[in-house]
């Protein structure tokens, strides 16, 4: 029998306001433990909620850059449940009228695309952090409570794990773009959850489902959604059945385990938030809303494309993430040639990152000093080779690429004469290998421009060297 | 004559031609806890050392008495939150809750008045009452006779007032808790329009009923406190962003011409000959000052206290939630693990009435039942506002008792939870639909309680309140008279 | 005339996170069933065309600016806590 996969992911997003959702706190990551809380977060009695506008602003624009429509008339409910990071034993979330509903997203896996539905987005409070400690205890810290939260929820359009990362990978760069999260799984500011069946082909319903919980990365995503698929499909041929279970990813072992079974539906007891009022979003605010978004990755994409005529594998690296496509940009704006400022973000600059394990904005360098960089290559000032020193001063340290050029002396050395003399002198020292160039062995031009290259400490303008050799060979 | 014979207005007077010190009146007070609070019970926890040196900080202060509130001793009731001094709703789970961290507003603006906190005063567990009989720890009495009860849920709000403890005092009204007890007790108390005062710092109960309101012997009193504690508050979401008429206008106006509503719905059943008369007496009183009143139908009204219990019981299951033992009160020693946790601190902390509440309320909000219970109160919530509405049209105050019957006796309605909860039939439409009430004194009964008259005004138009119970009490005296607690015999 | 069965009350009392005896599931299945009893009169009425009142006030869109504020020091946000280890909340853990 062959099965086919149906995969949904709630996928929850931090909006990075300068303070949380329903309380002045500050609302930044890495604090000391129980730092940014008030009376609010911490569920005081006789405290109330007051909504913070940006928050609203942020979620509409999100829900925006993902296709969603946007409620004119949104409110909050209160989701009950007990839990200790929970301080109020209910969160203010929407349940019935969520700011944003029937969006989509496009992703495209082994060239083919394919549009996936966003079912809804909507605000919330996030919770504290419980850390489990083995000496039978939990300690909370509530920082985290009160950050604001979209979620998103997926329609069940995924038929694969690879779908699985290739939306996650799209959510997260189309949400960057729009500048509301940072959307770090490693800080918690994106998380996910997935669910996942499978169904015989050609059977119309869907089969019991499972859910995937702490799963810490894209990558563990795909591989906790793989193994659960290959899981359910061999409970299923062996004639079991899948119970409605949630389950983790463990990283170690490489398999899903077992939380708990779920008993019918969770109670959460929704009912609308008395101490916040409703909201009533008109088509001005909207468009305000709307004015503000960026053009998003795809566009951009598009744009480099035809409008750039870069190659579609430039285009796409260099729009993977936000910071890298507006770095681009701003290089072609200083003066940078649009193909060369694409192969240096691809290349250097991008193996740079990964051996550092570092962002752009952690590096020295900027679009100006990179722009100026390949200009001075291009004028001839200096050679490639020697562009690679430049850079690695200007990743480091910074500074004006001319002014690096010049104080350690690397400018590029094209005077006719002075290039014959240097040439001339290793001719002399190297007889043999002129013979064995005219005797067809290539290989002793390389070596005769090697020569030329470490004499001059790798200054010399190499097709300069390539044609003064050959000239001065023939006359001997 | 004893200071509490004074207004707040003739106190301010005294204080400015120093015939008295704010240390004298701080002295009355606790003198007269002293001597009465063993019988009453009105108060919790006593913020003596505090308002003694209050008192002589103010004293330092130059006051230009148009604040008539300055260097007055208060009485805030045990939900209302107070930095530095303990607040338990009257409930075990909050007995070690010292330092609530934070003011209510309403004891900011306080505050900022320059009133004395004397103390917190008793209530019914959460305000889950309506004869402070809930409380945890001891049932405030009523005054006027102590085997009777004050009312609820700020009944120790109101018998403080009434036995001349506190000059005045705040309270919060969700169906009744400020106007029942004031009935009770003989004193003036308002429920303000929901929206008027900040509830921000008022421990929960039903957060779309509840409001903070003054409790004071005089209506003219009520009203400069009122002044006080009134208008938006951006911590307050649900506070009303409206300009706060000047009350005082409400005293220079009579209530010629004024039409008042009488439903015919607030003197039938449950409602004693006594009440009715007392009632029916304050009408001609009104005829006499030139108004005309008229019967008129409130055709939902049976329907109100149902609808309550559920939407009530419902935001207080979700409000009450928080108190898990986790990171304030009581936590159980019992507990060796998270569930019991907050099983048993929550069941060793709450009373029976708080318990059967949250109960009834987790089931109405629960999968399956919301739209029966929850939902459908919420529609019969709109129908009730809807009746208020209409009979504004035509009339500037709705008039009738504030409760039924008189206090009844300790002990007497304990045992079935909803002859208990029938009592507030008169006062809970007017928190369904928002509305202002005042209950004033307007009689006794034949075994000398007092018995409450109750106006009933249009969103915001609590002037229009005052000025109506003004023109009452200028004309009677049933104000005037005080229990003859303890050695004032 | 509904009822509310013993184990509708058990069920209520966990999710309300209650400790209830024996004993209290029989007096609150009773008054609880009396309680939802009389609350049946609302049934009377025909509200299908009502809209339901969440707030009786009608206030929209009322939102503080993103502005955030210091309120408490830290040493306070554990004032009041029944249990406390290296600046945070103690609390037992799920399991025993």
């Amino acid at each position: 029998m062959n099965f086919e996969t149906i995969i949904g992911l709630e996928v929850h997003v931090e909006l990075k306001t300068n303070s949380k959702i329903f309380s002045p706190s500050f609302n930044h990551f890495g604090a000391k433990p129980n730092e940014n809380i008030n009376p609010i977060d911490l569920g005081y009695p006789g405290v109330l909620p007051v909504l913070n506008e940006e928050a609203v602003n942020f979620a509409m624009k999100a829900a925006m850059a993902l296709n969603c429509d946007i409620a004119s008339d949104t409110k909050f409910d209160r989701k009950n449940y007990f839990y200790p990071d929970n301080p109020k034993a209910y969160q203010i979330s929407q349940f019935d009228q969520p700011i944003g509903e029937n969006g989509w997203i496009e992703i495209e896996v082994e060239g083919k695309k394919k549009r996936i539905g966003i079912t809804r987005l909507h605000m919330e409070e996030d919770a504290g952090k419980l850390t489990h400690s083995d000496d039978g205890y939990s300690l909370v810290d509530y920082n985290r409570q009160g950050t604001p939260l979209v979620e998103i929820v997926s329609e069940p359009d995924l038929r694969s794990p690879a779908e699985a990362y290739a939306y996650l990978e799209k959510l997260k760069n189309i949400i960057q773009y729009t500048g509301v999260s940072d959307c770090k799984m490693e800080e918690g500011s994106l998380r996910c959850d997935a669910n996942i069946s499978i169904r015989p082909i050609g059977q119309e319903e869907f089969g019991v489902k499972t859910e995937l919980k702490n799963l810490n990365s894209f990558s563990f995503v795909q591989k906790g959604l793989e193994f659960e698929e290959k899981r359910q499909e061999e409970v299923l041929l062996a004639g079991g059945e899948i119970l409605q279970e949630t389950r983790r990813y463990d990283e170690q072992t490489k398999e899903t385990i077992l939380m708990r079974v779920k008993e019918g539906s969770d109670d959460y007891r929704y009912f609308p938030e008395p101490d916040l009022v409703p909201l009533y979003i008109d088509e001005a605010w909207k468009e305000r809303i709307r004015a503000e978004i960026p053009e998003l990755p795809d566009a951009r994409k598009a744009r480099y494309i035809d409008e750039l005529e870069l190659p579609v594998y430039d285009a796409m690296v260099l729009t993977s993430t936000k910071e890298m496509s507006d770095f681009f940009e701003a290089t072609i704006a200083a003066g940078s040639d649009v193909k060369q400022a694409s192969n240096w973000l691809m290349g250097e600059v991008s193996a740079y990152m990964n051996k550092q394990q570092k962002e752009l904005h952690d590096l020295a360098l900027t679009p100006q000093s990179l722009a100026k960089m390949i200009q001075l290559i291009e004028d001839g000032t200096i050679s490639s080779k020697i562009a690679k020193k430049v850079f690695a001063e200007l990743v480091e340290k910074g500074g004006d690429p001319e002014k690096i050029v010049k104080d350690k002396g690397l400018v590029q050395i094209s005077d006719e004469g002075q290039l014959t003399e240097i040439i001339s002198a290793i001719l002399d020292k190297n007889e043999q290998s002129i013979i064995d160039y005219k005797n067809g062995k290539d290989k002793a031009l390389g070596f005769l421009v090697g020569q030329v290259m470490k004499e001059t400490k790798g200054q010399a303008n190499p097709p300069m060297v390539n044609k003064i050799i050959l000239a001065e060979m023939e006359k001997r | 004559m004893s200071l509490f014979d004074y207004t707040l207005k003739e106190l301010q007077e005294k204080l400015h031609n120093k015939e008295i010190t704010i240390t004298d009146l701080v002295n009355a007070s606790y003198e007269r806890i002293n001597e009465v609070d063993d019988q009453v019970h009105a108060f919790l926890t006593l913020n003596e050392e505090g308002a003694r040196e209050n008192a002589k900080e103010l004293e330092q202060l130059a006051n230009d008495h148009t604040n008539l509130l300055f260097g007055i001793p208060a009485g805030i009731k045990d939900n209302l939150v107070t930095k530095g001094l303990r607040t338990t709703c009257a409930s075990q789970l909050l007995d070690n809750f010292n330092d609530p961290l934070y003011n209510a507003t309403v004891v900011d603006r306080l505050n900022k008045e320059r009133t004395v906190t004397i103390g917190k005063l008793n209530m019914d567990e959460f305000a889950m009452g309506s004869s402070n009989e809930n409380s945890s720890y001891t049932a405030t009495r009523n005054p006027w006779n102590t085997d009777y009860v004050p009312g609820g849920s700020s009944g120790g709000s109101a018998a403080a007032v009434a036995a001349n403890e506190v000059f005045f005092s705040l309270g919060s009204d969700t169906g009744g808790s400020i106007r029942q007890p004031a009935a009770f007790c003989g004193v003036v108390g308002l429920k303000p329009t929901y929206g008027l005062v900040s509830r921000f710092g008022l421990v929960a109960f039903a957060s779309s009923l509840d409001q903070i309101g003054p409790i004071t012997r005089t209506v003219e009193d009520n009203a400069h406190v009122l002044q006080a504690i009134a208008g938006h508050d951006e911590m307050d979401s649900t506070s009303a962003n409206i300009t706060v008429p000047d009350y005082s206008a409400a005293f220079k106006e009579n209530v010629k011409g004024m039409k008042i509503a009488v439903p015919k719905e607030y003197l039938q059943e449950g409602v004693t000959p006594e009440v009715k008369e007392a009632v029916l007496q304050a009408l001609k009183v009104y005829e006499d000052l030139g108004a005309t009143w008229e019967e008129v139908s409130l055709p939902h009204s049976k329907y109100a206290v149902a609808a309550y219990y559920l939407l009530s019981s419902s935001e207080a299951s979700a409000n009450l939630a928080r108190f898990d033992g986790v990171r304030y009160g009581v936590r159980s020693e019992q507990a060796t693990n998270m569930l019991d946790m907050f099983k048993l601190s929550r069941s060793e902390g709450f009373g029976d009435e708080v318990k059967r509440r949250i109960m009834l309320g987790t089931f109405a909000l629960s999968s399956g039942y919301y739209d029966a219970y929850y939902k459908k109160a919420q529609k019969v919530r709109t129908l009730i506002k809807n009746d208020f509405e209409k009979v504004f049209e035509d009339y500037d105050v709705i008039i009738g008792p504030t409760t039924p019957t008189p206090a009844f006796k300790v002990g007497e309605k304990t045992d079935d939870p909803l002859t208990m909860y029938a009592n507030d039939i008169l006062t809970i439409p007017v928190n369904l639909a928002g509305v202002p009430g005042i209950s004033v004194p307007c009689g006794f009964s034949t075994n000398g309680l007092p018995i409450g008259l109750q106006i009933i005004g249009k969103h915001f138009d609590e002037t229009t309140i005052y000025r109506t119970a003004y023109a009452f009490e200028q004309a009677t005296d049933h104000h005037k008279k005080r229990p003859t607690l303890g050695g004032a015999k | 005339m509904s009822e509310i069965s013993k184990e509708q009350v058990k069920h209520v009392a966990h999710l309300a996170r209650l400790a209830i005896s024996d004993e209290e599931v029989e007096t609150m299945t009773k008054q609880l069933g009396d309680i939802i009893n009389y609350a049946e009169l609302l049934n009377e009425l025909d509200t299908d065309h009502v809209k339901p009142t969440t707030h009786v006030l009608d206030l929209k869109n009322v939102m503080r600016k993103d502005e955030p504020r210091k309120w408490i020091e830290k040493e306070d946000a554990l004032k009041n806590a029944p249990d406390q280890k290296d600046g945070q909340f103690r609390v037992p853990s799920i399991l025993e």
